[in-house]
């Protein structure tokens, strides 16, 4: 589906991407991780025809440069950083639609799924929302269409709990049918994502490695955490996971998004002192839910 | 088609919501009601009097701010969204780089030219309201002028916009071009020109391809059809235009140059980086 072929990038007399050969099939999940400055965004824009290159970008045989309706309209790209529009959200939303020639009640419902209602938000300006309205939005508009491939600067970094559920849930009905590219500058944010992983380092890949493909994306874990006594930091950090407190204020529970259990570990590490205990088990929810997608 | 009008329509909703354009409509807007507040339309200079001496001032003042105004607002909004990383979304849609190019210059033109000319009409409705006589044929022509101008330097601001990858070089490119058209905008620079034995035929082509200088004269010409206010120089265009041919001139060439430079802007940004 992506081949790249000797790409080589250059900003003056600085080499950012260094012959880069590649080729990503559909029904890959590709998680593009490296340090900053590693080339990763300067791909991504050779990868959407942004950037003039030296080699060859082929998306489905076509280059995206030449034949940006065509190639563009297969492509649902998120970024990193919303761009500060200062047009209304329903605006947005239409505009979008209209371009890609999709029905923008779909990218509604989902961003509606996500935890946000763009039909609220409709007369709102862009960039007045907040950084998780965002990207929920911006996820809407590129999932909400029939794209082939998907292209995400670090998707889920402003997201709550739920809505990380609901997007790996999404990303889950199109990992059949499209070709996912998921740029991070940290494996474990996407590492339960993806089934290949590929580091770049100064314009290189120094890694292109395949990961077992065993995660279930739409996975639901209920979670019982005990604290050896009572902590308002843990307590706060466990709340934005969603987390409630049971009879007594060192017991909580809550439920994960399978894909997040690493990420939820990394959290717990960081409070190992004040964990007296630990649960995690499938939920009954997700068996149910993951009939749904099927 | 669709994609091109959609652009500039997205265009003008992003513009009439930001800073820029609300400063510029005030500046535009505040200067007709100076004009009024100042009892100016009640003054008689040169014969003009009433709404014509309104307008008369008005276009004078146009000539003083309207480029700046365009080039910068033009130059500041265009490469400030490519930094802010406008540009990498919006064209990670598919739309192709000539509907959102040619869409963003058109819905521009529009926001620019709106202020100027609802200020215009605006003084038209309210002489109206008055009872006063409105000058028709002045109004068309000065409208048609100040479109002309602020075609040329959207043009000229796109170009630099596509040259200049930061903000801040494209402010300080945009002030020299605008500087450098006013050096040349009269006499200083000229008669110096003139004095170093420059054929006077070609001090007269350095005037006619200067968009402020040819905007200057077509409005001189209205008051003073003679142009004796400019010297010399005024028989050669005269000779040469006529007084008809001229204002034909002043209208048709700012548009040529505004969508000449567009044209080499839209060419530069096809094979440049987008972002």
């Amino acid at each position: 589906m992506i081949e790249f072929s000797g790409v080589t990038k250059r900003f003056r007399r600085q080499e950012v991407l260094q012959s880069i050969d590649l080729r990503i099939e559909r029904g890959q999940r590709v998680a593009l991780v490296g340090s900053n400055g590693a080339g990763k965004t300067t791909l991504i824009r050779c990868l959407l025809g942004e950037y003039t290159h030296q080699g060859q970008v082929l998306i489905d045989g076509e280059s995206p440069r030449e034949h940006r309706q065509s190639v563009l309209s297969k492509i649902g790209f998120v970024p990193q950083l919303p761009p500060p529009l200062r047009m209304p959200v329903g605006q947005l939303v239409r505009f979008s639609a209209s371009l890609c020639q999709a029905d923008p009640e779909r990218m509604q419902a989902v961003a509606d799924d996500l935890g946000f209602d763009a039909r609220r938000y409709r007369h709102h300006p862009f960039f007045k929302l907040s950084g998780g309205q965002k990207q929920k939005l911006l996820i809407a508009i590129a999932l909400g269409r029939d794209s082939e491939l998907l292209v995400m600067d670090e998707p889920a970094a402003n997201l709550d709990p739920e809505a990380r559920h609901q997007l790996f849930r999404l990303l889950a009905e199109k990992q059949d049918k499209a070709a996912m590219l998921i740029s991070s500058h940290r494996l474990d944010e996407v590492a339960a994502l993806v089934n290949r992983v590929i580091e770049m380092d100064q314009g290189r890949i120094v890694l292109d490695d395949e990961v077992a493909d065993s995660v279930d994306m739409t996975r639901l874990l209920a979670v019982v955490v005990i604290m050896t006594q009572p902590e308002d930091a843990f307590a706060r950090a466990l709340s934005e996971w969603g987390f409630r407190e049971l009879a007594d204020p060192c017991h909580w529970s809550g439920t994960i998004a399978g894909p997040d259990r690493l990420r939820f570990l990394g959290m717990l590490s960081r409070y190992a002192a004040l964990l007296a205990g630990l649960e995690m088990s499938e939920a009954a929810g997700s068996a149910t839910e993951a009939s749904d997608v099927a | 088609m669709k994609h091109l009008w959609l652009t500039a329509w997205t265009d003008v909703i992003e513009s009439l919501r930001a800073r820029w354009f609300m400063v510029y409509s005030l500046v535009f807007g505040g200067i007709v009601v100076i004009l009024f507040a100042f009892g100016l339309s009640e003054s008689r200079i040169m014969g003009f009097t009433g709404l014509s001496r309104l307008l008369v001032t008005y276009i004078q003042l146009s000539m003083a701010i309207l480029p700046i105004f365009v080039l910068i607002t033009t130059v500041r909004s265009v490469a400030g969204d490519r930094e802010a990383g406008v540009f990498e979304y919006m064209l990670s849609l598919p739309v192709s780089l000539s509907s959102w190019f040619w869409g963003r210059f058109l819905g521009r033109f529009f926001v620019v030219f709106l202020p100027v000319f609802l200020a215009m009409l605006g003084a038209v409705i309210w002489g109206l309201v008055k009872g006063s006589e409105i000058p028709w044929n002045l109004f068309v022509y000065y409208s048609a002028l100040l479109m002309s101008l602020a075609w040329c330097f959207l043009g000229i601001g796109m170009l630099i916009s596509t040259l200049a990858r930061s903000s801040d070089v494209a402010q300080g490119a945009a002030f020299l071009v605008w500087l450098t058209l006013l050096l040349f905008l009269d006499l200083i620079l000229l008669g110096v020109l003139i004095q170093e034995r420059l054929p006077p035929d070609t001090a007269v082509a350095i005037a006619l391809a200067n968009p402020l200088q040819v905007f200057r004269t077509a409005t001189m010409m209205l008051f003073d059809p003679q142009l004796v206010l400019l010297g010399p120089t005024a028989f050669v265009i005269l000779d040469r235009f006529s007084v008809e041919g001229y204002i034909a001139w002043a209208v048709l060439y700012p548009i040529l140059f505004g969508s000449v430079a567009a044209t080499l802007g839209y060419f530069l940004f096809r094979r440049s980086d987008l972002p």
